[in-house]
């Protein structure tokens, strides 16, 4: 059964990943490829947007952590936009709203990156 | 006091998966019905969805090393006030009292995934027991309805 996508775009040259579906031990393999194929093509101001994601189970905050210091270091961040509350809970349990920008929309997250921009 | 028999009703649910994570999202849509079923509230129903999904995660990586010929065992108790979980494998055995919580900055530096899942599920969950015996490991997790 397929329950889990990843749509790709762009918004005022930030790179947007959209989740959709559920983000488990089985799913977390396409998460990683996306960003690795970013990270690869040395795309660093990445947005994850989880306005369509239903679930996510620690496998998916995993990717998260593998990548976000490859990131970073080549000068870019990935911020973390549109949660529900269930999503948000997981986050939020082990601790990544103090390690990870985690906004409201992608407007919020496109401002935060120009402002560290400047 | 012991109420009378008749509202001690217990129902049993029984599923047996191949150990696969591809079988995950079945497992959980099994302990959702049931809880959805047996009036536990939204909120709970999530709670228990995950930690049942990182459990058996747990199982099929770490006991069985994703070998599909293995069989996990998932078993629902409902009763009047709680529902306890059951969890069954004969891989390598796996307590959960032995894991900190993770050091999530630590691990980021390190580059290290792994030990979330046994924080969540003791978050999620109001009692977590393991066991094991004759090469059977089985993890009880309960969650009050309350």
């Amino acid at each position: 059964m397929k329950n889990f996508k990843i749509d790709h775009r762009t918004n005022n040259g930030f790179e947007v990943l959209d989740l959709f579906g559920e983000l488990d031990a089985h799913t977390a393999s396409e998460l990683e490829d996306a960003l690795k194929q970013l990270i690869s093509h040395k795309k660093s101001n990445i947005i994850v947007n989880f306005q369509q994601l239903e679930y996510i189970a620690s496998a998916g905050l995993g990717v998260f952590m593998a990548y976000i210091e490859d990131v970073r270091s080549i000068g870019g961040d990935i911020k973390l936009t549109n949660m529900n509350d269930k999503v948000f809970n997981v986050f939020d349990l082990l601790g990544f709203p103090t390690l990870y920008d985690i906004m409201d929309d992608e407007a919020s997250a496109i401002k935060k990156f120009l402002n560290e921009m400047s | 006091m012991k109420c009378p028999d008749s509202l001690e009703k217990t129902s049993t649910y029984i599923k047996k998966i191949q150990a696969s994570t591809e079988n995950l999202a079945e497992v959980r849509e099994f302990v959702s019905k049931h809880a959805s079923d047996h009036g536990f509230s939204k909120k709970n129903i999530s709670d228990i969805r995950l930690a049942v999904d990182e459990a058996c995660t747990n199982i099929i990586k770490h006991a069985y090393n994703y070998d599909k010929s293995k069989v996990v065992s998932i078993e629902l108790e409902f009763n009047n006030n709680q529902l306890i979980v059951v969890l069954s494998d004969y891989g390598i055995g796996f307590n959960p009292d032995s894991y900190e919580k993770p050091n999530i900055p630590e691990q980021i530096k390190l580059k290290k995934r792994g030990g979330m899942g046994v924080h969540l599920i003791r978050n999620l969950m109001d009692k977590v027991v393991y066991q094991k015996s004759d090469g059977k490991n089985i993890l009880y997790m309960k969650k009050n309805r309350n």
